[in-house]
């Protein structure tokens, strides 16, 4: 479905990405995972023809992603921070995008805006929501139009729990489908009972991209957090992450 | 692209400033042709006024515009959306909401009070300054990544051109008055639109009899039909080429 080759991204001295090869298939649900600034979202925003890369190539449905850009119309993208036009009211934002995509209402997958209830905030402009309503509307977007191809840029983070619950459950949903989800996150117990596939990514190169199978038998830990930390310590990693990670994760039990 | 631009448009008439700015157009022109007798003196005193207003508040405007619309162009282009679609859009939407700023401000009252050639070539001139300086602002807030400097280098060509330029007219005038320098003079003009803009309908006034020789060639070449074609021609290539150029940065930059 995606098929990326040898790409690098420098920006100015800092590299992004460096010589990254890998190919995505339909019903895959892929976990790109790193520390900060490990070019996660250098990745993501190359497949989306954000970021034009240095060199390498990237193909979309084994076409080559170069200036063309109805391929976008089979994706359904969820930002990191999602910034929107101030004035813009949540009603309109959905509109607008109906109207540029032209999509029918009949083709339209409303499950999320219904499930967060976004329909009692369509009058509020866009301005006055709080950073995790705006994930939601982000959410609700990319998965409006039924693509193919989900990318989910840290879709939990700044969600409340409930909501986050309900979007993993989407997630899913799509997965079983036969979509390519591809997703980035700290939050590794998110990711546990989603992902199929792990790309680790660091300093902008990929240490590895595998199954979770493979990484479950290689390690001998069922659960995703520790099976990375102990090919990372193994292999000496940044330590300051897995701490970090591990940080998270005791967090998240309190609720 | 025309439901792009529909959309541009409706978030620039929220903002007001083009309101606020159609108004003090609308008022300094009435109150001058109020003011003066002699309907030529008023053009000309509006003129002046137009020269100096309509590059500095385009200039800012778009500058200012374009970013605020940043958000908008970064989820613009997660849809399947050419980059070349999205600036023209952008481009248009701006444009069309400064010339009709424009248009009823001092058109309107120009119309009433003096509808001849005089008062017909002031409103091409202040329509062409309007998208010549929308354009040049395009390229400079697509060639710089931070609203400060944006904002800064659109003031500095502004300043350029409503100031230094004309200064550096009179220096070269000046040292070198002993040489023939009409033609070149001439060709100076082009290379600034103010001043073109500027020359073009002072020819077409009783004034430029005051202008002793030059005065008399000018008239003899931007008083003709060939004069006139050529200061259209040399407004167009000022809108297109600035734009021109900000589309090739905006397709090779990274957002």
């Amino acid at each position: 479905m995606i098929r990326i080759e040898h790409i690098n991204k420098k920006f100015k001295k800092l590299t992004a990405l460096k010589d990254i090869t890998a190919q995505f298939e339909k019903g895959q649900v892929i976990s790109l995972i790193g520390p900060n600034g490990s070019g996660k979202t250098t990745l993501i925003k190359a497949i989306l023809g954000m970021v034009k890369a240095d060199s390498g190539q990237i193909f979309f449905s084994d076409e080559l992603i170069n200036g063309d850009p109805s391929y976008r119309s089979q994706i359904g993208y969820m930002p990191q921070i999602g910034r929107y036009p101030d004035n813009m009211k949540v009603g309109q934002l959905f509109r607008m995008l109906r109207n540029i995509r032209n999509v029918t209402a009949d083709n339209l997958d409303k499950e999320l805006i219904n499930k967060f209830g976004l329909k009692e905030i369509f009058e509020k402009p866009m301005r006055t929501l709080s950073g995790g309503t705006r994930q939601k509307v982000s959410a609700a977007l990319a998965f409006l139009f039924d693509p193919d191809v989900l990318i989910l840029d840290e879709p939990t983070a700044g969600l409340d729990p409930l909501s986050s619950e309900i979007l993993k459950e989407k997630i899913l949903k799509e997965k079983n489908k036969n979509k390519l989800i591809l997703i980035t996150s700290h939050i590794l117990s998110d990711l546990d009972e989603l992902t199929t596939h792990i790309m680790y990514l660091q300093e902008g190169s990929m240490e590895f991209f595998k199954a979770i199978e493979q990484l479950r038998e290689e390690t001998g830990e069922l659960k995703l957090g520790k099976a990375i930390a102990r090919i990372m310590k193994g292999e000496k990693f940044n330590s300051a992450w897995i701490d970090r990670m591990f940080e998270i994760k005791n967090e998240k039990r309190i609720y | 692209m025309l439901k792009l631009s529909k959309y541009v448009l409706y978030d620039i008439v929220r903002s007001k400033v083009i309101l606020a700015y159609t108004a003090f157009l609308f008022l300094v022109s009435f109150s001058l042709f109020n003011m003066e007798e002699n309907s030529s003196k008023a053009i000309l005193s509006l003129l002046n006024i137009i020269l100096i207003v309509v590059p500095l508040i385009s200039m800012i405007f778009t500058t200012i515009h374009y970013y605020n619309s940043y958000e908008f162009i970064e989820l613009m282009l997660s849809q399947p959306m050419s980059r070349r679609k999205i600036l023209l859009s952008e481009y248009a939407g701006v444009g069309l909401s400064l010339l009709s700023s424009f248009l009823i401000g001092v058109g309107v009252p120009v119309l009433f009070f003096s509808p001849d050639s005089i008062g017909f070539s002031l409103l091409f001139t202040g329509c062409s300054l309007t998208l010549v300086f929308t354009s040049l602002a395009f390229l400079t807030s697509v060639m710089a990544r931070d609203k400060a400097r944006g904002i800064g280098f659109a003031l500095l060509l502004w300043f350029y051109f409503a100031l230094i330029y004309d200064g550096l007219i009179l220096l070269i005038l000046f040292n070198f008055s002993d040489y023939p320098l009409e033609k070149i003079t001439l060709v100076l003009s082009a290379l600034n639109p103010i001043d073109l803009g500027r020359i073009s309908i002072m020819l077409k006034m009783d004034v430029s009899a005051l202008m002793g020789y030059t005065g008399a060639l000018y008239k003899d070449f931007f008083g003709s039909g060939a004069g006139t074609l050529f200061t259209a021609g040399i407004m167009l290539l000022w809108i297109v080429i600035p734009l021109w150029l900000a589309l090739r940065v905006f397709k090779r930059k990274d957002l």
